[in-house]
């Protein structure tokens, strides 16, 4: 860290949970029109807990994570992320938003942006920080993620996995004390994949508190404290990595995972 | 895997080339004038009869135009007996000197003539924030907005309408006309339409039902209805309700009809632009953090009006010439002023009228021919700027 991070420091250090349950749902249920796509979903995630939640197509893990930052509004039941309750109310949704990164499937950086101006948006904005110490700590960030000299380049210039690391530094600069993964890997190229899950990991390992919807079971496996594994818009199973692959309790988790294991 | 005798052969051939080929120059036939020729004219039968038509197309009108434009011209004279067919003239073209002695009124109207350098100054000031603008490399372009949107348009109302505390004699806008008719006529519709326009097209897209549908109830109205009804409303029909102390000046009427009538064309467009933009883009915005305008104003306009600058242009164009219906409710703007010009008597010849049309195509072609190329400059621009 260099001698201005005085000003900056906030941003670079890494942000500490007020409460010790990072997020909270609670009887949680969502409809889509006439489709119940939650169901009576409880859910308890720890502070530094790294939870992979996995599932077939349509079982609701997308929607569920993203009821976590209110992309999604649901119909009942309640939200808590770091003590915050999410509701209608702006105020909250924009506390949360603040604390909670999110990296999406289609990594959607702005395409109008370069990868720098992409990176320091959101603290020049949201943190309303001068422009030369948003760019700072914009550029921490892409070091970290590894893309090397390609901060003046635009978004579409950068191969899928570059794409996907800038988002993750994207998310990192408002250093949220919560990351959502929302299939972090399933629109790259096989050769891509495992930069992007170094990424994770690294971050894994620097503590952060996660919650990544993936079918990456390798990863699950080296750094997940819990699998959630979900069918038709409920939690069928929630346990440790070891338990999950090596006795899955239920007839629909053993078949998804000799789906998805060969 | 054995090998039979013939494979053996042909791995004896050398198939793998150790140096590498220099770049040699393209065939003559793809380059040069000949090259260009062959793709763009007469790359297939189709093609090669439409260049012929075109040619002849071109070979007929040119030589028309410029026999009457310069040819065949009448240049000198003091009245119509110049402009006449005489056995010296067997042929007339265009009747300059009939432009040359109106063009004061083609341009200022009947603005009282002691005062139309006041006009000069407002076209001089315009031209200047017209440059400073629109050329992307100018120097302190944040001071150059401030100068077109604040300044200019303060300063442009006191020195036309006059302030007689400094000394300036009001002019009533009844005398304005001409080419200066025209242009604030144009730039009030341009500058006005764009963010109006922007603001109705997030309205009609707006999760709040009340301004969704206000929105939606006013573009589809002034669309529904054609630019004369509006102006004839704002001319006519307002006074009726407004008591007349309180009911704005005629032009100003007349601006706002097509300010708001220019706003709505502009929402269709912008609301296409923001259809484009994926889903995805909001959501990586929101998730940052981002805030409801901050997203529109950083994320989604940028990419939506990028993508619909030909759209917008093509407006601004269409409200350039539309410009000239003002003269329905008795207003005098460029077209208006030669209608009145050319059926003096003092100048009466069977030419007069074709010139004075000339002289209009002539303007409007400058000006939009000059927003067409501006526009394409500016989409090379930007597709230069993010490059994919």
């Amino acid at each position: 860290m260099n001698d201005r991070s005085e000003h900056h420091g906030s941003l670079l250090k890494p942000a500490k949970l007020k409460t010790a349950v990072a997020v909270e749902l609670a009887e949680l249920n969502k409809w889509y029109g006439d489709f119940h796509v939650l169901r009576d979903i409880n859910l308890k995630v720890m502070g530094g807990e790294r939870v992979v939640i996995c599932g077939p197509s349509g079982s609701g893990k997308s929607t569920m994570i993203r009821c976590m930052n209110r992309l999604e509004e649901h119909q009942s039941g309640r939200i808590f992320i770091d003590g915050v309750e999410l509701t209608a109310d702006l105020k909250k949704i924009d506390e949360v938003r603040r604390e909670v990164g999110m990296v999406f499937q289609h990594f959607n950086l702005f395409p109008h942006l370069t990868v720098l101006e992409n990176c320091a948006l959101a603290p020049i904005w949201v943190r309303k920080m001068p422009k030369k110490q948003a760019e700072e700590v914009a550029l921490h960030y892409l070091k970290r993620v590894k893309i090397p000299e390609q901060t003046n380049k635009y978004p579409n210039q950068l191969s899928g996995g570059q794409q996907q690391r800038v988002a993750i530094a994207r998310a990192l600069c408002m250093n949220p004390k919560i990351m959502l993964f929302d299939e972090p890997t399933s629109a790259l190229d096989p050769e891509m994949v495992k930069e992007v899950l170094d990424t994770m990991v690294e971050l894994a390992h620097d503590g952060m508190t996660m919650l990544v919807v993936t079918h990456e079971m390798g990863f699950a496996r080296q750094v997940a404290n819990r699998i959630v594994f979900m069918d038709e818009g409920q939690i069928v199973e929630a346990n440790a990595p070891e338990e999950f692959f090596a006795h899955p309790q239920h007839e629909r988790t053993k078949l998804f995972l000799s789906q998805i294991l060969h | 895997m054995t090998m039979a005798e013939g494979d053996l052969a042909v791995t004896e051939l050398a198939f793998v080339r150790r140096s590498t080929i220099a770049p040699r120059p393209p065939p003559a036939t793809m380059t040069g004038a000949l090259g260009w020729l062959r793709e763009n004219l007469l790359s297939s039968a189709f093609n090669i009869v439409l260049t012929i038509l075109i040619v002849l197309l071109l070979a007929w009108a040119i030589p028309e135009i410029v026999k009457f434009l310069v040819v065949d011209a009448v240049w000198t004279g003091n009245d119509r007996e110049a402009c006449l067919e005489s056995v010296q003239h067997r042929e007339i073209g265009a009747c300059w000197p009939f432009v040359w002695e109106r063009l004061p009124y083609f341009i200022y109207g009947s603005y009282p003539i002691p005062e139309r350098w006041r006009v000069d100054v407002f076209f001089v000031m315009l031209a200047v924030g017209v440059v400073w603008l629109l050329w992307l490399n100018a120097p302190r372009r944040d001071l150059g907005a401030i100068y077109f949107f604040l300044i200019l348009p303060v300063t442009s109302f006191i020195l036309l309408t006059g302030w007689s505390t400094i000394g300036l004699r009001p002019v009533d806008t009844v005398l304005w006309g001409g080419v200066l008719v025209t242009i604030v006529v144009a730039a009030v519709g341009i500058v006005f339409s764009l963010p109006l326009g922007i603001l109705l097209a997030l309205g009609r897209r707006s999760h709040m039902p009340t301004v969704r549908v206000l929105s939606v109830m006013f573009i589809e109205f002034v669309r529904g209805v054609p630019l004369i009804t509006v102006l004839f409303m704002a001319s006519v029909m307002l006074p009726l309700f407004i008591p007349e102390q309180w009911s704005p000046d005629k032009l100003v009427r007349a601006l706002v009809g097509i300010a708001l009538f220019a706003s709505a064309y502009m929402a269709e467009v912008v609301r296409a632009g923001l259809q484009a933009i994926p889903k995805g883009q909001y959501e990586g915005a929101m998730a940052i953090g981002l805030r409801y305008w901050q997203i529109m104003r950083l994320v989604i306009l940028p990419q939506a009006l990028r993508v619909t600058i030909p759209n917008i242009v093509n407006t601004y164009i269409g409200l350039f010439k539309d410009t000239t219906l003002v003269f329905i409710v008795g207003i005098f703007d460029l077209l208006r002023t030669i209608e009145i010009a050319r059926i003096d008597p003092k100048w009466a010849t069977p030419v007069t009228s074709t010139t004075g049309y000339a002289v209009a195509a002539i303007f409007y072609l400058i000006f939009c021919y000059g927003m067409s190329r501006y526009a394409r400059a500016m989409e090379e621009r930007l597709t230069k700027g993010d490059r994919r």
